[in-house]
């Protein structure tokens, strides 16, 4: 696959930042977290997202989605990321549908992936125990009872879980080794969850889970996940996570390089101290690396590659240390009003905090790259 | 698309038959590097072979049309063919200014009797081009450069002197930028000109670097005769061509970051060296910087691939080369550092048994000019926020 964009996938890229630009900048954000959104994020916006079917781009279209593939998702996500946009696009349309591709049986696929292309679905990967990250620490049960399974076990950081209808919970069966994912609806008796509204107001919650009776089939695929498995789902979450900080990272950039050529002192503008220049320049030249590192592993998503650990890791640790670099960096040239709230730049420093932590931040996925790479 | 299918299996059964299977071992020494050219000495007869066979079918110069000896293949082909030489771990048949450098400058801006005269040659790998373009003073500044053209009539005459002429003493015929008119302005009095190294009045000195090595030489010109039809471009309209032409040095001097095919990962040297404690490597601040470093050298790869793909079919990488000659050149002195600290105290044998003469030190100490010639890093930096970033001054 050349490492270029379709026609196709520029077209949607172009109308997703058109649309996302004008229907929730970053002051949609601004409000969301002023009136205290207890979700985190608008339905009504949700719903036009779901109109232009963003959240069945990766659903083949036996199971009523479009089949237009990862590389498309990673670019809607990427303009996600630059607008700030909240909303489970990511959790559902991404993270959730390819885990239920990977892992469910034809009938659990049939069943639970349309109402996720539609958008009237929404659901929330319920994996996560430990404070610092630590994938494999699952200590949600699951345990066999009458028909099905009774869940017990607490979980955190749910990733848009306050707006969420379905959680994809991970718990380990009795007797096996990894975990198995269990469809689990928010309403279901024994569910609670508190919200944790995070630095930048996007909505994280916390799931408690005590006796959920959950049916046979809620168990994706009637097994436990193989490490391959596992390692997957979590590995095109981080994929198409670092396409959305990309894209956070971007947008703080190219905002700068603007006030760069406005902000006057001494007389002049401050682009023209060099000083500024070659930071700038270095930014530039990391933010295309990570254009690449993004760009070349969503097409490996598209064309099916088994084992994305290494890519995916790669990708993470990269892409979060330079919108890490990029977003403080924006918000040092800036000098004091990027520390102000009016201003807008902070949102996106704190935005890339969050997609750093989550999922693995850059020194945990730097480890696992090193050990993918055999030291 | 299944056009490219037939062309990998008639690429990969075409290697198979002409690519000798010395050629498919990694480079162990420099001797082991083909330059072609009048004064080169083939190590071998495989390394002689393998030249003739590949630029036979013109795949030494890929892109280039096949009126100039080139291979006629577009960039998808291209790209296949690249592949496949790395499946084998397919030497370089021939390391060349002549195709890296000012081949292309010649195809763009060329008369079509330069293109017949001087691409083919340099497909075959006939002669060894030197790049005359540095002087003692026009360095990061070079569009100051002084060595002087003068009209002859029938001829023009050049006095004047270059540095930093890499393998000067062994190049055939230099492509060398100078003043032509005084007068004009800066940037608008210069020209590219080509000439055989052996016209009276051509010499070289060699220049001994800290390595101990001597990569570069001066070069001095008295009274030089350069014909009028070796002129690339228009007179005095040699900056573009000049330009254009460090496009491609630069991206070529940055692909070198990614360091020479077909040796071993920088991980894999560690490991051997520093061990493993608890499934890691032993060292951890170390194993970070490795890691680092590893992770760069794919983004780079992708990178370029990206970069190339984005062009249309054997495009100028433009601006962008600035770029990536900053960020290989940097990222190879990283990897040089590591792979000093890898080797720790053997790292510092100069000479003497096991000390392959000196290779580490001298290869280290030779990457700290990657950030310097064909434009310094801070020069790259410039580039991109001018031409990249649009910021002013």
């Amino acid at each position: 696959m050349a490492m270029v964009l379709s026609e196709e996938q520029k077209m949607l890229q172009e109308s997703a930042r058109e649309f996302l630009q004008k229907k929730t900048p970053v002051s949609h954000l601004r409000a969301l977290r002023d009136e205290k959104s207890e979700t985190g994020y608008s339905m009504d916006a949700w719903q036009e997202v779901s109109a232009m079917g963003w959240p069945a781009m990766v659903i083949p279209e036996a199971y009523g989605g479009l089949g237009f593939g990862y590389t498309g998702m990673g670019m809607v996500l990427l303009e996600t990321g630059r607008s700030l946009t909240p909303g489970p696009l990511f959790s559902s349309g991404l993270v959730s549908a390819s885990a239920l591709l990977q892992l469910a049986d034809d009938g659990q696929k049939t069943r639970y992936l349309p109402g996720i292309a539609s958008g009237e679905d929404r659901y929330s990967l319920a994996w996560d125990e430990t404070a610092r990250y630590q994938p494999q620490t699952i200590n949600t049960t699951a345990t066999a009872s009458g028909n099905g399974f009774l869940l017990n076990g607490s979980k955190l950081a749910v990733i848009d879980g306050m707006g969420a209808s379905h959680f994809l919970v991970s718990a380990v069966v009795t007797g096996d080794v990894g975990p198995s994912l269990f469809v689990v609806a928010v309403d279901a008796p024994g569910v609670s969850r508190q919200p944790s509204a995070a630095l930048d107001t996007h909505v994280l919650a916390t799931v408690q889970l005590k006796d959920v009776a959950v049916a046979t089939d809620a168990r994706l695929g009637g097994a436990a996940m193989t490490t391959a498995q596992a390692d997957r789902v979590l590995d095109v979450a981080r994929i198409g996570q670092s396409a959305e900080l990309l894209g956070v990272a971007l947008e703080a950039f190219e905002r700068t390089m603007n006030y760069l050529k406005e902000r006057k002192q001494f007389g002049v503008a401050i682009g023209t101290f060099q000083a500024l220049q070659h930071r700038a320049a270095n930014l530039y030249t990391e933010l295309e690396m990570c254009k690449s590192l993004v760009l070349g592993a969503l097409h490996q998503l598209d064309e099916g590659v088994a084992d994305l650990a290494e890519t995916a890791s790669l990708c993470k640790a990269k892409v979060s240390e330079v919108a890490m670099l990029a977003t403080s960096e924006a918000i040092q040239m800036h000098g004091g009003i990027g520390m102000t709230d009016e201003f807008e730049i902070g949102f996106f420093y704190k935005r890339a905090r969050i997609l750093e932590t989550l999922l693995g931040d850059r020194y945990f996925h730097l480890d696992r790259f090193a050990l993918q790479r055999g030291y | 698309m299944t056009d490219l299918v037939n062309f990998r299996e008639e690429v990969r059964n075409w290697l198979d038959q002409n690519c000798p299977p010395e050629m498919r071992k990694p480079i162990t020494s420099d001797a082991d590097v083909c330059w072609g050219g009048r004064k080169f000495v083939f190590q071998s007869t495989a390394q002689e072979q393998w030249l003739r066979n590949l630029s036979g079918k013109g795949w030494t110069a890929p892109t280039w049309p096949t009126a100039y000896g080139g291979g006629g293949l577009d960039r998808a082909q291209a790209k296949v063919l690249q592949e496949e030489l790395q499946r084998i771990n397919a030497r370089l048949a021939l390391y060349s200014f002549g195709i890296s450098m000012i081949g292309p400058a010649i195809l763009k801006y060329g008369s079509e009797e330069l293109k017949r005269q001087h691409l083919p040659r340099i497909v075959r790998g006939e002669i060894r081009w030197a790049q005359g373009y540095s002087e003692p003073n026009a360095g990061s500044d070079l569009a100051s450069l002084q060595a002087s053209l003068v009209d002859h009539g029938s001829h023009y005459i050049l006095n004047g002197s270059k540095i930093w002429t890499s393998y000067g003493d062994k190049g055939d015929w230099m492509f060398c930028l100078v003043r032509s008119d005084r007068d004009g302005p800066k940037h608008g009095g210069i020209s590219l000109v080509l000439f055989d190294m052996t016209t009276p009045g051509v010499s070289t000195k060699v220049i001994r670097l800290i390595s101990g090595k001597s990569p570069f030489a001066e070069t001095f010109f008295d009274n030089v005769r350069v014909e009028k039809n070796q002129v690339v471009g228009e007179l005095n309209g040699g900056w573009t061509v000049a330009k254009y032409l460090l496009t491609h040095e630069r991206e070529m001097i940055g692909e070198s970051g990614l360091g020479q095919s077909g040796t071993r990962p920088l991980s894999e040297t560690a490991l051997q060296a520093v061990g493993v404690e608890h499934g890691r490597l032993a060292d951890p601040a170390l194993r970070r910087d490795i890691a680092r470093l590893e992770m760069d050298e794919r983004a780079l790869a992708l990178s370029l691939e990206r970069a190339r793909d984005e062009a249309r079919g054997g495009a100028s990488l433009g601006a962008s080369s600035a770029m990536f000659k900053y960020f290989g050149t940097e990222l190879n002195k990283r990897r040089q550092e590591l792979l000093m600290a890898v080797h720790g105290v053997n790292a510092l044998d100069w000479s003497g048994p096991g000390s392959s003469d000196g290779a580490l030190p001298k290869t280290w100490l030779r990457s700290r000019a990657n950030s310097i010639e064909g434009g310094t890093s801070e020069i790259q930096l410039n580039i991109v926020a001018k031409h990249l970033l649009g910021l002013p001054g």
